[in-house]
């Protein structure tokens, strides 16, 4: 999987058409600079030679050096890593937050008036793009009501609004689907016991619905993660948040391929991480599940 | 949900305006880039109808434009997504085997890429324009189709029917396009409603970040992206475009929740 990930990563840079020592030399370089540039940059071998290098050198975290900025591309990302990872598990945090109350309760009380706003405010949530509701936030709480810091990263305040902005879009989706996980759970036969026996609805429902519920939340959340990242992309970009989501825009329009390559891999194999992750977790709280291999 | 009168008709109503609108924008006398100077940055009126943006340009005209470039670039990405996808997915699972070991693979790999990330790049590395935008959205976009309908047809291809026809001699081919694939209509009808809304949000993204449809042509992304900033003296050039992706967007995923409760699709992560 990681293998093929790496592949089709190098295939994407070397396959596309256009040239990257055009784009950054420009239309007029002479042919004898073009040359010595395709050499530098080891582009003047065969695409299995290539290609061969690029797999030796990954092995080793080598990634190259930026066309722009002519540092190492994996310094360049260490940099920028901590503050995608902080607006990443904070908004995941303000998601679970918001979503798991809502969709149980939703759940709990389907097909009721909480039901019906529960499940319209997120169908509202999911409707409204994050490259929407961040400038709109801007405007309301930096400009009108001046709280909150436009853009940047200084201080907590800077990270109110990216997260708010994809906190409440990624809690918009998650609410449905932990509606969805709560619902199959709640027509089973031990929590039909549960109730017979006496219990109080909220221990039903905490206590045995929810712990069922646990393992399609979990994976859910694994996969929304890649949602997050995607949208940590035009969020980042929106509030010029310096991380990995703003580098791969900015490296982008500066054609610095290294980079993008880079960005793409690295988000992607984190990507491959948390969901192998959350398979391992999974047979680790729920004893029903075997490995196979 | 809501299921009474008014409720119920005004996201239909809303996505035939749309639909009508897009394709209906090229005979409807429209100056999207004709500039007018003393107009500039006017709010919306009686006079200005959606007023005007910050080069003078009227923002009904660029919002109906951009409507059109929505709609052919949404319903472009999920017909071939669809197609590459039914076509990928369908053999896959009946011809089984290496085959389905090599397809599933690579429908794997395409899945590790987080959403839109994969397009991002792509568009980016492709250059701007249309027709790159629509190659990078369904370069992402056909693994979902594919997924689902290897599993519809892995369900269904040990049906009796489907044994009856094969011991009558019908081709492989014949089977899948006439026995197999009509079934899984219902699913995919359901997939490609959901795809339609989350393509128009992907379009507008990737034309926010610079990478989809390029100036002076008008998109809803980049509209936005011109009014952010204009926020303060302008505010309706970034809420207006917005508007229409939220309403179109919820509208669409309104119509696929009733489809899927109407075909009665169970949708599987």
């Amino acid at each position: 999987m990681v293998l093929g990930v790496c592949t089709l990563v190098f295939m994407m840079i070397n396959l596309v058409p256009g040239d990257p020592v055009e784009a950054m030399l420009g239309e007029s370089a002479q042919p004898a600079d073009r040359e010595a540039m395709r050499a530098a940059l080891g582009l003047d071998r065969t695409l299995g030679e290539q290609y061969l290098d690029y797999l030796f050198r990954l092995a080793h975290l080598d990634m190259g050096v930026s066309f722009q900025d002519r540092r190492p591309v994996i310094a360049i990302l260490g940099e920028r890593l901590p503050a995608t990872l902080e607006l990443a598990i904070a908004s995941l945090s303000l998601a679970l937050v918001l979503a798991l109350p809502m969709g149980v309760l939703a759940a709990r009380y389907r097909g009721g008036r909480l039901d019906t706003a529960a499940m319209s405010l997120s169908l509202v949530g999911v409707s409204i793009p994050n490259f929407w509701l961040g400038p709109l936030l801007i405007l309301v709480f930096s400009l009108w009501l001046g709280w909150t810091p436009v853009s940047g990263r200084e201080g907590p305040a800077s990270l109110v609004l990216p997260v708010l902005t994809l906190g409440t879009g990624m809690a918009a989706i998650l609410a449905r689907m932990v509606r969805g996980s709560v619902l199959e759970v709640l027509g089973e036969d031990y929590v039909r016991t549960a109730r017979a026996k006496g219990l109080a609805e909220y221990r039903v429902i905490w206590g045995h619905a929810l712990r069922n519920a646990w393992l399609p939340i979990l994976t859910l959340i694994g996969l929304q993660l890649g949602g997050l990242l995607g949208g940590a992309v035009i969020t980042e970009t929106v509030f010029a948040w310096p991380g990995i989501g703003s580098l791969l825009v900015e490296a982008i329009q500066s054609r610095d391929y290294p980079v993008v390559q880079a960005c793409v891999l690295l988000v992607s194999l984190s990507y491959v991480l948390i969901n192998t992750l959350t398979d391992l977790i999974y047979t680790w709280i729920d004893p029903r599940i075997q490995w196979r291999s | 949900m809501d299921f009474s009168g008014v409720g119920r008709l005004a996201p239909v109503a809303l996505l035939v305006i749309w639909i009508v609108a897009a394709l209906a924008a090229p005979w409807l006398p429209l100056t999207p880039n004709a500039i007018d100077l003393p107009e500039i940055l006017s709010p919306p009126g009686a006079a200005t109808l959606l007023g005007y943006d910050d080069l003078g340009r009227p923002v009904l005209d660029r919002l109906i434009v951009g409507a059109r470039i929505a709609f052919l670039v949404s319903f472009g990405v999920v017909a071939l997504s669809a197609l590459i996808g039914v076509l990928v997915g369908g053999i896959a699972a009946f011809a089984g085997g290496w085959v389905d070991l090599v397809l599933v693979r690579l429908i794997d790999v395409f899945l590790a890429f987080p959403g839109i990330l994969l397009a991002i790049a792509l568009a980016g590395i492709l250059g701007p324009g249309i027709d790159n935008l629509i190659l990078a959205l369904t370069v992402t976009g056909w693994v979902g189709y594919a997924r689902l309908t290897r599993a519809q047809i892995l369900a269904l291809k040990e049906r009796d029917h489907v044994t009856a026809a094969r011991a009558l001699g019908v081709a492989p081919s014949r089977i899948l396009l006439r026995h197999l694939l009509p079934l899984t209509l219902a699913p995919l009808i359901v997939e490609a409603t959901f795809g339609v809304a989350s393509i128009v949000v992907a379009e507008a993204g990737l034309s926010f970040l610079g990478l989809g449809v390029q100036p002076p042509q008008a998109s809803w992304g980049s509209m936005i992206r011109d009014g952010v900033g204009y926020m303060l003296m302008a505010p309706h050039l970034v809420t207006t475009p917005g508007i229409a992706i939220a309403l179109v967007v919820y509208s669409v995923n309104l119509l696929g929740d009733r489809l899927r409760d109407w075909l009665d699709v169970r949708t599987q992560g």
